[in-house]
């Protein structure tokens, strides 16, 4: 009995970082910046006690949501909401297409590259309300800077996406369409597309889901859409019909993500 | 009719991958270039039509310096060439006809080609290969739904389609069982024997290319070490080629293939072999 375990062997999955010492000195070291962090967290209880009135004023406008009194403003931010989402999505998808095959490293040369990198990179690195309260300042209140806005930011998130998944194609068939004396076209035409078109659609249909919500965030800031309308609610203390234009933003969501979930079971 | 001169190929990675390397293959002729893997048979062809930018050296197709043409002209003179490929590089999404009818891509203009309205000629003559390979009838199938023997004779159609003068040939039955390897290695040397075509078949198996092939080029390291009959294919000559081993077993199986009726016991050895 004591022999067996004596030989039998132990193993144990080797620590993330080897050094004990250097362990236990970054946990102590992370728990410290917690407990100092939030120190510095200076919360007004007072303000909070008073604010629980409105969370639950708000509340209770869910309970009984008002679609009626303002029905007229709902629906017009609905529909410019879906205007914006659709013509933001459909320009974003054209001017990715081009950027993406551009920020694929197989396929574009090194210049080419690293501009739509660039492109890429800002776009990404651009938070789409700072992009909205930028593009509102520059053309105006409404639905144009919502637009513009969505398609800045569809770009930085398709073109990369689909430089990625063209970088990842098999270049054996590419090869082939190559060696037949197919043009640059051709090539992306027969060894590229078949490739990339099931997840560049799957994209798509997220995107969209994507931009039908950020278009109710950048409407608060002037952008045009449903966002300005829920905003003119909360401003007027209207909670009822706040709650009324959320559930709606809620349902079109919901309706968005089945519909593209099925499409792009579809496609696969 | 084929021509390769002093070809040197060096990637910006390594060392040399051709050192080298003189070929002349007249028309008509199908050879087989053996040697290790590693050994650039592969860099060889690529270099050949231009998928691989030579270093240095002359290849030439039909008296046409193909290492000196511009890119519209590389399109042209890489519709002469047939290339297939070992893992048959067939296009999965696409359908059995538009990955055959690919072949034609050099021919027929971008909107052509997009909107797969290729000529009625082509059209008709990618039926009249796709008979002749058995796969007529799936031709709307898509490429990933057939086996992997099914893939290599629709990639063997896609090169025929483009009226090649020579076949560019890469290690065409390393992807597939000893049984289909065969059938397969003798589909290709027929078609080439019916439409004149000349080719050069990289293999690692030297008993297949014994069997088919009229000539043996060994390459080794970059440079070729032998060019012969695959009768010279002695114990002496695989050494140098591959390096020591006992090469008796490969040498009865050539021996042994002779005759036609000895061919399933090859095919049982090579099994055995697998296992
Ligand atoms: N794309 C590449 N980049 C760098 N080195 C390569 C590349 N392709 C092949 N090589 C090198 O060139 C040599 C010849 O390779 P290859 O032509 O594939 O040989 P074979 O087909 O005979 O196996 C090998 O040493 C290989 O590592
Ligand atoms: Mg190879």
């Amino acid at each position: 009995m004591t022999g067996a375990a004596a030989a039998a062997r132990r193993w144990a999955p080797p620590p993330l970082i080897a050094s004990a010492w250097l362990r236990r000195g970054l946990a102590l070291g992370a728990a410290i910046y917690l407990a100092l962090a939030l120190g510095t967290l200076r919360v007004n209880w007072r303000r909070v006690w008073e604010g629980l009135d409105r969370g639950g004023a708000f509340v209770v406008g869910f309970a009984r949501p008002d679609f009626v009194s303002r029905w007229v403003e709902i629906s017009e931010g609905i529909l410019e909401g879906l205007v914006m989402t659709v013509t933001a999505t459909a320009v974003g998808i054209l001017i990715s297409v081009p950027i993406g095959l551009g920020a694929a490293r197989n396929l574009a040369p090194l210049p080419v590259y690293l501009a739509c990198r660039g492109i890429v990179a800002a776009s990404r690195t651009l938070q789409e309300v700072i992009v909205a309260i930028f593009f509102v300042a520059m053309f105006g209140f409404g639905p144009l800077a919502g637009v513009l806005t969505l398609s800045f930011a569809t770009v930085g998130f398709l073109a990369k996406l689909l430089a990625e998944d063209i970088e990842d194609t098999d270049p054996a068939p590419a090869e082939a369409v190559r060696a037949t004396g197919a043009s640059w076209l051709q090539l992306l035409n027969y060894g590229i597309q078949p490739q990339v078109m099931p997840r560049l659609i799957g994209l798509s249909l997220y995107r969209l889901d994507i931009n039908f919500r950020e278009s109710a965030v950048i409407g608060i800031v002037g952008a045009g859409g449903i966002g300005a309308t829920l905003n003119t609610a909360f401003d007027r203390y209207e909670y009822a019909t706040a709650a009324a234009i959320l559930m709606t933003i809620i349902a079109i969501v919901m309706t968005a993500e089945y519909g593209s979930g099925l499409i792009r079971r579809r496609v696969q | 009719m084929l021509s390769v001169e002093r070809l040197v190929k060096r990637y910006p990675t390594g060392d040399a991958a051709l050192r080298g390397v003189d070929l002349e293959v007249p028309a008509g002729q199908v050879m087989a270039l053996i040697g290790p893997s590693g050994a650039g048979k592969s860099t060889l062809l690529r270099c050949v039509n231009r998928l691989v930018e030579p270093t240095a050296g002359r290849v030439r197709l039909e008296g046409e310096d193909l290492t000196a043409l511009g890119a519209a002209a590389l399109r042209r003179a890489r519709r002469r060439m047939g290339m297939i490929f070992q893992e048959f590089a067939l296009v999965e999404r696409l359908s059995v006809m538009e990955n055959v009818l690919s072949g034609r891509l050099g021919y027929v203009g971008f909107w052509r080609s997009w909107f797969r309205r290729f000529p009625p000629a082509d059209v008709e003559e990618a039926f009249r290969l796709l008979d002749r390979v058995e796969l007529a009838e799936s031709c709307d199938k898509r490429a990933d739904a057939l086996s992997g023997g099914q893939r290599q004779r629709v990639g063997i159609a896609r090169a025929l389609l483009q009226n090649p003068r020579i076949l560019l040939v890469d290690e065409p039955t390393a992807s597939l069982d000893p049984k289909t390897s065969r059938q397969i290695m003798r589909l290709i040397c027929e078609l080439c024997r019916e439409r004149g075509l000349a080719a050069i078949i990289n293999m690692h198996d030297v008993a297949l290319a014994r069997l088919f092939v009229e000539r043996v080029v060994g390459l080794r390291q970059g440079a070729i070490v032998y060019d012969g009959p695959p009768d010279g294919l002695t114990p002496e000559v695989l050494t140098t080629i591959y390096g020591a081993e006992d090469w008796s077993e490969a040498r009865r199986r050539g021996g042994a293939d002779e005759e036609e009726e000895e061919e399933p016991e090859v095919d049982e050895q090579r099994l055995a072999g697998l296992t």
